[in-house]
């Protein structure tokens, strides 16, 4: 289903004019290109492409972390001269599509300010209900805050767990099972944790 | 009743009320209508249900990072633990999403296996549900024999070819791991005839049953508007009215090539959903008549196709199949190593769950269980 973004770019940028959005080349032969949209706008955006362009299903949100910003331009590849970002950030990626006109998927991007305080991006569960379980559950894995979602908490993880085990650099703790017979690398980590064996 | 609150910590707090009549059940996480391990905290009013919240994870193994923390072939083996009821579906989701980011070209022979495999997948998943519904209904036990009987039949033809019943491990990236053996396409075609007269068996008992219709009809229908918003997809879409199948919309494989039809259903509640899968599955049947008599000679998988090192050019896909219980898609992205930079999986039965509190409002606790068996959910494939 191949997708005019061209044109709902133009119509985005008419009907939101400080929408803050571009273009982002998708270097792979799927050829899915998608829109980079300024996370205070995202919601704005969606309730346009909902209302006015049809896009009705809201199919896939992904979460990325991205540490290095290099790797993320590399993949979401900009039109033109772009800065680059200074730090790293975490991505929400929105899958839409419209059942109606049997169109798509329009990908969407929006990206935190940064991987700690800032890494916030507005819910869009007031337009698309899908979201829903989808935003709860990169806010559990990656940490992204989502503003305005209507009940954010873990949902796969337990509610006590403090990190967030998507992210690039989680380590994982060494020590979450119970290895009666350590074996190979996981008895080079359970020597810290088990006594020496007699 | 349980008095200590201090377990739902997660479940919503009724601030304001202090109707103390009102009583709150944790439904799961081993209960059998969950179909797993899947808790739900519901609020009572008497029989009706105020608020009911789903609680996931209990299944949870995080299977996305460890997916990134490995190949990408090394990751078609745990596809098939996601919904482990349809396990050749997942693989062909995978290697669709794989072949998408990576340009890859499919040899005929393979499409025409891909689509066999992933209709007789729809049959097993559809026959399964029909007994685990009637299980949930009351009718425990004969059904879901019935129902095993003939899975059983299929899993024999997934042993012969994949060497698993279940855990198939069975589509590579451009094609299929190995050729059909000698014989299966007659076997497979005399067992899409004798399913015919099967499901006919089935729905005689279940079409017209009176404590079927008096459980089933007017139960969790929900407007088509809201469920598109919800994003439920598969099935459960489809016997509201809205003609929505990939299969259909963005023809993967070789789909168009099939004559086949879409089944639509009219109100969207639990009956209309149970019929959908009856007529579902004939169609499934059409589509098998044909690929097998058309299934031509060839190579099983491309002669070109990298197994060893395999490292997709930098970039992203998202690509979908309509699997038996909806929309399953895989969204890749590469750096241009050996494992995926990222990986998700977009989980229908998880994401079907979004409305669950919706359909679930103002009627009885024992509707619950109904609704919840409609939506034909795998917990491996909800908390993954």
């Amino acid at each position: 289903m191949n997708l005019e973004i061209e044109i709902i770019l133009a119509g985005i940028r008419t009907a939101i004019p400080d929408a803050g959005i571009s273009l982002r080349k998708n270097p792979a032969p799927s050829g899915q290109h998608s829109l980079l949209v300024n996370g205070s706008n995202l919601v704005e955006v969606c309730q346009f492409l909902h209302d006015t362009l049809d896009f009705d299903l809201l199919s896939n949100v992904t979460g990325v972390d991205w540490p290095v910003p290099a790797k993320a331009d590399a993949v979401a590849v900009p039109e033109g001269e772009a800065t680059p970002a200074s730090e790293g950030f975490l991505e929400v990626l929105y899958h839409l599509y419209s059942t109606n006109r049997r169109v798509g998927p329009l990908v969407l991007r929006a990206r935190t300010a940064d991987r700690a305080e800032n890494a916030k991006i507005s819910s869009v569960v007031s337009v698309f209900r899908s979201a829903e379980f989808q935003e709860r559950e990169i806010f559990d894995l990656y940490g992204v805050i989502f503003t305005g979602h209507p009940d954010l908490r873990r949902i796969l993880m337990w509610d006590e767990f403090v990190d967030f085990p998507m992210r690039k650099d989680y380590i994982a703790p060494d020590d979450y099972e119970y290895e009666p017979t350590p074996h190979d690398a996981v008895l080079e980590k359970a020597k810290s944790h088990y006594p020496a064996q007699p | 009743m349980i008095s200590d609150p201090s377990i739902f910590s997660s479940a919503p707090t009724l601030e304001g009320s202090d109707d103390d009549q009102l009583l709150r059940v944790s439904l799961g996480p081993q209960h059998p209508s969950t179909h797993g391990v899947f808790r739900m905290n519901v609020v009572l009013d008497g029989e009706t249900v105020v608020s009911l919240k789903p609680v996931f994870g209990y299944l949870h193994r995080n299977h996305e990072k460890i997916a990134e923390s490995v190949t990408y072939l090394s990751s078609m083996p745990y596809t098939d633990r996601l919904d482990y009821i349809c396990p050749l579906s997942n693989n062909w989701a995978y290697a669709h999403a794989v072949e998408k980011l990576a340009g890859i070209e499919v040899p005929e022979r393979a499409e025409y296996i891909r689509v066999i495999l992933a209709e007789l997948t729809r049959l097993i998943n559809h026959t399964a549900f029909m007994g685990f519904i009637l299980g949930d209904m009351g009718a425990w036990g004969s059904a879901l024999m019935y129902a095993f009987r003939e899975r059983e039949k299929i899993l024999d033809l997934f042993e012969d070819l994949t060497g698993a019943r279940m855990m198939a491990n069975f589509m590579r990236f451009g094609g299929c791991r190995n050729d059909l053996p000698a014989g299966w396409a007659m076997q497979c075609g005399k067992l899409v005839d004798e399913y015919g007269p099967f499901l006919d068996e089935m729905e005689k008992f279940l079409v017209g049953n009176e404590i079927l219709l008096a459980r089933a009809q007017d139960v969790g229908q929900l407007s088509k508007e809201a469920l598109i918003n919800g994003g439920i997809t598969g099935p459960m879409l489809r016997a509201a009215g809205v003609n929505y199948d990939i299969r259909k919309v963005e023809p993967y494989g070789i789909y168009e090539r099939f004559d086949f039809r879409i089944p639509l259903g009219e109100t969207g509640d639990c009956y209309d959903r149970i019929m959908i899968r009856f007529l579902e599955m004939r169609e499934s049947l059409k589509i098998l008549r044909q690929a097998i008599d058309q299934l031509p000679e060839g190579d099983y998988i491309h002669p070109k196709a990298k197994i060893r090192n395999f490292k997709p050019p930098i970039g992203e896909a998202y690509g979908r199949i309509e699997g038996p219980k909806g929309e399953l898609g895989f969204h890749l992205i590469s750096d241009g190593t050996t494992n995926p930079y990222r990986y998700r999986v977009r989980p229908p039965s998880f994401i079907n769950l979004t409305l669950i509190e919706d359909m679930c409002l103002g009627l009885d606790l024992a509707d619950v269980v109904i609704i919840l068996g409609s939506i034909d959910i795998v917990l491996g494939e909800v908390d993954r």
